[in-house]
């Protein structure tokens, strides 16, 4: 028997309700274990795809399905099932830290999730060993540095063990060290996960394979070595490599 | 919960108990020195009071009924009456609250409302305000030095269209984070209840501590109108 893929997207297409178009059949699958970049440019669609993989939109047409199942975003339990299984790290840090301290914010999840008790606190602990953040459970979010903000985000979904973690530009406003330890975290990690962004060099770093989100559809999907060393379809899509970087 | 009884019992009194009142601000005063709260704080966080007494000042100069004068001011006794109610009950109060609010952490405040049965909205968005005041006003801030490096430098009632255009700026900001937070929020599976650790209830003691202040003012009440 084959497992079944983390994540399966089949022609998955979607509009704003102001009538803005943003997907127009994406086709993606995300077998277990792998690292994929979604790659893009700005208003590409892919904030849109990631709100898509844990039922946040429902899909108009087409399907998202997570682990084997269908995401149904009528079913409420189902609901809450996937949205254990795919953990999304935001892009700003301050959107997802909302409790007063770290602890409280990490427990959030799995107590929606339905865990009390000396459970709860045995997986808050877990996810703050993770992101090497232990020591900060008791403060509160706003006396973090960014890049502390940013791995109790990471570590606020470990807590939940998803089966897919999805990042929104993990790099994004972190000074190289952070963006270093980040990328350490990520790869102890070992499970599916999926990283939005436009840091080329992360990308190449931490994901085998890589995908070019372009006007709502995936334009370009491989080795991450060979699409960014494509130059002619990176630039065709608003992306280049930095200036200095080769491969 | 003392705090609100206190604030009743005293603003039932009536102002022609003058005895009761100095009874009332003794206790308010004890009870700060009993919290460790320098009284220079205690004055200076009590200012916020100001605005809302200024209408009550002004009272005793309009109103109908009996006249007396005090040197060159031509006053109304009702009126006196009651702005002098309205003062020194809103004193009252303001310091009350102090005293709460400079006693308490802000966590347990909430804490204690929810043990109070308020209902679990109301709390949770005491709970985010508390969490999002600093996040927006670092916004506000940033917003601010960056109209500053523009070279805009507030000086007066003209410049005020700047300001209330950059004041709708932050509050649709913060009202599109308010989104992206609810968002973040069902991502990871939000059904309508914050998790909260079941704290102990509160001992008899502190019950009693607790109620001191109001038991007390309540008994300055009664003994007031018995004897006056």
């Amino acid at each position: 028997m084959t497992l079944a893929p983390s994540l399966l997207i089949e022609d998955l297409a979607f509009a704003y309700p102001d009538g803005n178009q943003a997907l127009f059949g994406v086709n993606l699958r995300v077998e277990r274990g792998e690292f994929v970049a979604i790659l893009g440019p700005n208003g590409a669609g892919k904030t849109t795809l990631v709100m898509h993989m844990n039922g946040i939109h429902p899909a108009e047409h087409g399907s998202v399905s997570v682990a084997g199942e269908v995401i149904d975003t009528n079913d409420k339990d189902l609901l809450r099932r996937i949205r254990g299984k795919v953990g999304v790290v935001f892009q700003d840090p301050d959107d997802q830290l909302f409790m007063p301290t770290v602890g409280e914010d990490i427990a959030f999840g799995p107590y929606n999730m339905g865990l009390r008790g000396a459970e709860l606190d045995a997986a808050v602990d877990h996810a703050l060993a993770l992101v090497h953040m232990s020591e900060f459970k008791d403060r509160p979010p706003h006396h973090l540095s960014f890049g502390q903000r940013r791995r109790v985000a990471v570590a606020t979904v470990l807590a939940m063990k998803p089966e897919i973690l999805v990042l929104d530009e993990p790099s994004s406003n972190l000074d190289p060290a952070s963006r270093r330890e980040l990328a350490n975290i990520l790869r102890e990690l070992k499970i599916t996960t999926l990283m939005v962004t436009h840091d080329m060099p992360y990308a190449y770093e931490l994901c085998e394979r890589s995908i070019i989100l372009s006007g709502g559809v995936v334009v370009a999907d491989g080795d991450t070595k060979t699409i960014l060393s494509d130059s002619k379809l990176l630039s065709e899509n608003r992306l280049e490599l930095p200036v200095g970087f080769s491969l | 919960m003392a705090v609100l009884t206190f604030i009743i019992v005293s603003a039932a009194t009536p102002i022609t108990n003058w005895q009761a009142f100095i009874a009332y601000f003794a206790a308010i005063y004890i009870v700060s020195l009993v919290a460790k709260i320098p009284t220079p704080t205690l004055l200076k966080r009590s200012l916020i009071e100001i605005p809302f007494i200024f209408f009550a000042i002004l009272m005793p100069f309009f109103g109908t009924g009996e006249r007396f004068e005090v040197g060159p001011f031509n006053l109304y006794r009702e009126s006196l009456l009651a702005g002098a109610g309205i003062v020194a009950k809103g004193t009252l109060g303001v310091l009350s609250a102090v005293v709460l609010s400079t006693s308490t952490t802000a966590r347990e405040l909430l804490r204690g409302l929810e043990k109070l049965h308020l209902p679990k909205l109301m709390v949770q968005i005491a709970a985010f305000m508390l969490r999002y005041v600093n996040v927006i006003s670092d916004e506000m801030e940033r917003m601010k030095v960056a109209r500053e490096s523009r070279g805009f430098i507030a000086t007066g009632p003209k410049d005020w269209k700047v300001i209330a255009i950059a004041a709708s700026a932050l509050f649709i900001r913060s009202y599109e984070r308010g989104e992206r937070v609810h968002l973040a929020m069902l991502s990871r599976g939000y059904a309508g209840v914050l998790p909260h650790d079941m704290s102990e209830g509160a001992s008899l003691k502190i019950w009693l501590q607790g109620l001191s202040l109001p038991l007390f003012a309540l008994f300055i009440l009664i003994s007031t109108t018995v004897i006056g």
